[in-house]
């Protein structure tokens, strides 16, 4: 019987959805449409089922755990996201991105780093949290380390890669211009290479939020997402979990649309961007 | 290939011109790599001197040599680098062969590898390869898992413009979740409802691996132009017709490039989703094993092999893919 109600609601939404998908404000609505179907068949699922809350709790409970801990997760929040994530995010990619232009005028370095440097950036580099939190500390610093670490080579790949996007027949132009190297760079090569700088920028937000979180399983304070998310689900206090779940998804997303957002601002030009 | 000829000095007497332009051809790729690596080693045996000072000065205090700042508790306050120049032949003397080092040198690791992958019995627990094959298990699994989906999702998104409109951006939002993070979650979940062993961590590695297969997948079946489109049309080709004969063809590089991020990234999965499970095998274990106990070579043993392990799917796949795309005639 319940069964039947969970989906007749499913097909129902999805009716709904195909006919919004048709319309003009289709590419807005629809997924939104599609979020919140999945939210009504999660919590009917749940109640209807009568799914115990420690395996998975209705979103209600997760909004009502999310209402009654704000200052908890709060704190969390600027430990984890603030200092460790961000705090790494912003040193490991501005010593990508300067590793990158040093190396970008040497062809041999350049052949050497891109294969060394995306084998590095295809290894399970997580694994070095243990090492860095013995050599930081259990602070926010070790947390920062690892995210360094983990995004300083997709950004140092992409980087490379950029600066080399370049033709031959925009170089000859700076030539034909009597460009000296450095206005080269300036005005062809970090133009070139900004699509590419976004897109490490991009892939870099999500590496970061992972490492500042896992790295707090291998020792934290006492606050913090990862040192928060191990010790509840230990007290079998799931809504608080999925509560700082939905911190992290948020300010995952956001970060990741933030950066969107300057690059479509940026790079303007590029075709992607059309 | 270079564009000197192949008489130039140094192509080689007596060599055939194929085996010349071979040989110069890996040369030119070898050769900066090696340099780099060969950079990248130096640097670490550098960075062992202040990093184990303050070790090495205390051995050397216990052999009798007198060191700079005399006591333990002076030294405490000294950063690494500063011990390593007030006592440099120390430094230089304690730093390689420690047994706990905070940086164990390379050859220490590379021992420490070659003791536990070829000298231990594969069956036996101190073999890396052991460890090795008991988180490849759930790495295979998950990546099977999630390249499936990842391809069955690509093929509804390109095929039907609702689910492109709605399931797309939360197929994007989906990764702004730090999965890594709630692993041990699912893992703690999936384990009291009773479902244990490769399961729940071949979850977490098909989590992490479908994401990349759908977008490959998407720009790779919406490769095809629209001339070739065309084409099918004036066939009077079938929608089934046009994928397998078309799209699906097209897709392949795209498919290629994709699942060797999605490889690699279902073997991180695996290991994090060891760390949970009360770390007793696999490479994730072997990690946290060691940084309970502090044998900091053993980490760093565990990190290389797991690196060994990821270049090997990796290659593995890029074989796949050179052997495939060359019978296809698409071979670059």
């Amino acid at each position: 019987m319940s069964g039947l109600l969970i989906g007749g609601t499913w097909g129902l939404l999805w009716w709904l959805n195909v006919r919004v998908a048709r319309t003009r404000a289709g590419g807005v609505v629809a997924p939104i449409l599609f979020g919140l179907t999945l939210l009504v068949l999660w919590e009917m699922t749940v109640r209807l089922l009568g799914v115990p809350t420690v395996i998975l709790p209705a979103p209600t409970q997760i909004a009502r755990a999310f209402a009654a801990n704000t200052d908890i997760l709060w704190a969390d929040f600027v430990q984890t996201v603030l200092k460790g994530a961000l705090g790494g995010w912003i040193m490991g990619c501005a010593a990508g991105v300067g590793t990158a232009l040093l190396v970008a005028r040497s062809d041999f370095l350049r052949r050497g780093l891109l294969p060394v440097g995306n084998f590095m950036a295809a290894l399970p580099i997580v694994g070095t949290a243990p090492i860095l939190v013995m050599w930081f500390g259990f602070g926010w610093e070790s947390k920062a380390a690892v995210v360094v670490v983990m995004v300083f080579f997709p950004m140092l790949v992409n980087t490379v890669a950029g600066l080399a996007a370049t033709d031959a027949m925009q170089r000859d132009l700076m030539r034909t211009y009597a460009a000296t190297p450095s206005q080269t760079v300036r005005h062809l090569n970090l133009p070139a290479a900004m699509p590419f700088v976004f897109n490490g920028l991009k892939i870099a937000s999500t590496l970061a939020l992972i490492g500042a979180i896992v790295a707090e399983f291998f020792g934290s304070p006492t606050v913090g997402m990862g040192f928060r998310i191990s010790t509840e689900v230990g007290r079998l206090n799931l809504p608080m979990v999925w509560a700082e779940i939905v911190v992290a998804a948020v300010a995952g997303s956001a970060w990741y649309g933030l950066i969107a957002w300057v690059e479509r601002r940026m790079t303007f030009w590029h075709p992607s961007q059309r | 290939m270079t564009d000197a000829p192949l008489s130039a000095s140094g192509a080689g007497i007596g060599r055939s011109g194929k085996v010349a332009l071979a040989f110069r051809g890996t040369m030119r790729t070898a050769l900066p790599i090696l340099a780099v690596v060969a950079a990248l080693v130096a640097l670490w045996y550098a960075a062992c001197l202040p990093m184990n000072a303050q070790q090495s000065t205390l051995l050397a205090e216990r052999a009798g040599v007198s060191v700079t700042p005399a006591t333990a508790a002076e030294r405490r306050d000294r950063s690494g680098l500063a011990l390593a120049f007030a006592n440099p032949g120390v430094a230089v003397e304690h730093a390689f062969a420690q047994e706990r080092p905070r940086l164990p040198a390379p050859h220490q690791v590379a021992a420490e590898l070659w003791d536990s992958v070829v000298d231990k019995r594969v069956t036996s627990r101190r073999s890396l390869v052991f460890h090795a094959g008991i988180t490849l298990a759930p790495t295979l699994l998950g990546f099977a898992i999630g390249s499936l989906l990842g391809i069955a999702l690509a093929v509804g998104i390109v095929h039907s413009r609702v689910m492109d409109l709605s399931v797309m951006p939360w197929a994007i939002a989906s990764q702004t979740i730090p999965i890594l993070a709630i692993a041990p979650m699912i893992i703690v979940v999936l384990n009291s409802v009773g479902i244990q062993g490769l399961l729940p961590k071949s979850i977490i590695s098909a989590y992490l691996s479908f994401f990349p297969v759908t977008v490959g997948m998407v720009k790779g079946l919406r490769a095809p132009g629209s001339a070739d489109l065309d084409l099918m049309r004036t066939w009077n080709a079938s929608r089934l017709r046009t994928f397998l004969s078309l799209r699906l063809p097209t897709s392949l590089p795209y498919l290629f490039a994709s699942l060797k991020i999605a490889i690699a990234a279902a073997l991180v999965g695996a290991i994090i989703g060891e760390l949970p499970t009360g770390a007793v095998r696999g490479l994730g274990a072997r990690l946290l094993a060691g940084s309970y106990y502090g044998q900091t070579i053993q980490i760093w043993s565990a990190l290389f092999g797991a690196a060994i392990v990821a270049a090997m799917l990796v290659a593995t796949i890029a074989l796949i893919e050179r052997i495939t795309l060359r019978r296809m005639g698409l071979a670059r």
